[in-house]
């Protein structure tokens, strides 16, 4: 299939409206075929998307520094790899991308749910909910808010981080995005 | 035996194209300052993550065996990606540490290794072979036996803490070890 063809199915997944099962295709044919992470509720319909595909492989990790070590891994074999976390992930996985991937030039795919919101939530996330644009910011690592409608805008800001300036790129994911499965 | 011993007698058993991920402190060091290879990753931060950067490698590169040189310190620090080694079984990894019982680049402070048995636990995890050694002379013949045999496998080297501080540190930029890294193992 020839590279045109294939932006044209993407671009018709990005209008059709955005669910985990699109998403997920979308990012199988932006080449993202390797996955990993630590399960959030906010991103569960895309992990059980992503378990059911033939062509890309999702490995539980058992922490998010520990992921961010695997997706290190699959890239220096030239495999762009993608990690999906929820916020309270970042503060486990900070040491590792300052202290390897923003510094070694790796980068990482992140999908990172946004639990805390408003301050609407459970108490453990309502710090970090706060906190996580502002730390990300002053690791002076990029991010955009997910959205049903920018995906397309979105996946091109990070397709240009990863491959042009080889950093990681954050796309966050709030409540209601995404479908739930429990 | 002395932990560059150690180094000595596994780095010749190590073919050029090979992968290696180091841990970071001594090492890094060491293994640089004996023998810098063009296949060798040098992890000078993120303590704990080279068997979780190893075992990305070795899910990724079936085809070539994929060594971790880790530390007890590093591996204390990462239990948890032991289960994730053993759950994904890569065939092609073999997991070394060189257990000095302390924390060596940071001046000799004592780990756990000394109390546990780090070897029960790669096994327990779901290593398929672990070997215990603590004489230098065993390494070569234990590191052959583990290559040969389908993984992920533990080769667990005991020697006594007495790094040289003078030895240098890794001389190429993070930049450079990323670049080179994956020029050699294609």
């Amino acid at each position: 299939m020839v590279a045109s063809e294939i932006s044209k199915i993407g671009k018709s997944f990005y209008m059709l409206s955005l669910t985990s099962q699109s998403f997920i295709k979308c990012l199988i044919h932006e080449g993202y075929k390797f996955f990993t992470g630590v399960p959030c509720s906010l991103l569960s319909g895309l992990i059980y998307e992503l378990e059911g595909q033939k062509e890309a492989r999702y490995i539980p990790a058992v922490r998010e520094d520990a992921a961010v070590g695997l997706c290190t891994g699959a890239y220096l074999t030239g495999t762009m790899p993608v990690l999906l976390m929820q916020n309270s992930g970042l503060g486990y996985s900070l040491n590792a991308f300052t202290s390897l991937n923003l510094i070694y030039n790796i980068p990482i795919l992140v999908i990172m749910s946004w639990r805390g919101k408003d301050g609407k939530d459970a108490p453990e996330h309502i710090i970090m909910g706060d906190i996580d644009k502002k730390l990300l910011q002053t690791a002076r690592m990029e991010y955009s808010m997910l959205n049903k409608e920018n995906c397309e805008e979105v996946l091109k800001k990070a397709k240009k981080k990863i491959y042009e300036e080889r950093l990681p790129y954050i796309l966050i994911v709030e409540k209601g995005l995404f479908d739930e499965r429990h | 035996m002395k932990g560059t011993e150690a180094f000595q007698e596994l780095l010749p058993l190590i073919k050029d194209d090979e992968p290696v991920v180091h841990a970071n402190g001594f090492i890094c060091r060491e293994s640089f300052a004996l023998k810098d290879r063009e296949a060798n990753f040098y992890m000078i931060g993120s303590m704990g993550l080279a068997s979780s950067i190893g075992l990305g490698v070795s899910i990724c590169k079936p085809e070539k065996k994929v060594i971790i040189i880790d530390g007890d310190g590093n591996l204390l620090m990462a239990l948890g990606t032991l289960a994730m080694i053993a759950a994904e079984a890569p065939k092609n990894l073999i997991h070394v540490v060189i257990d000095n019982e302390v924390y060596e680049s940071t001046g000799s402070q004592r780990s756990l290794s000394s109390r546990v048995q780090l070897e029960a636990i790669a096994k327990s995890s779901g290593y398929k072979n672990t070997i215990r050694v603590e004489k230098k002379d065993e390494i070569k013949v234990a590191f052959l036996k583990l290559k040969e045999l389908p993984g992920p496998n533990f080769l667990l080297i005991k020697v006594k803490p007495c790094f040289e501080p003078s030895t240098g540190r890794v001389t190429h930029t993070p930049e450079e070890i990323t670049k080179r890294f994956m020029q050699a193992i294609g």
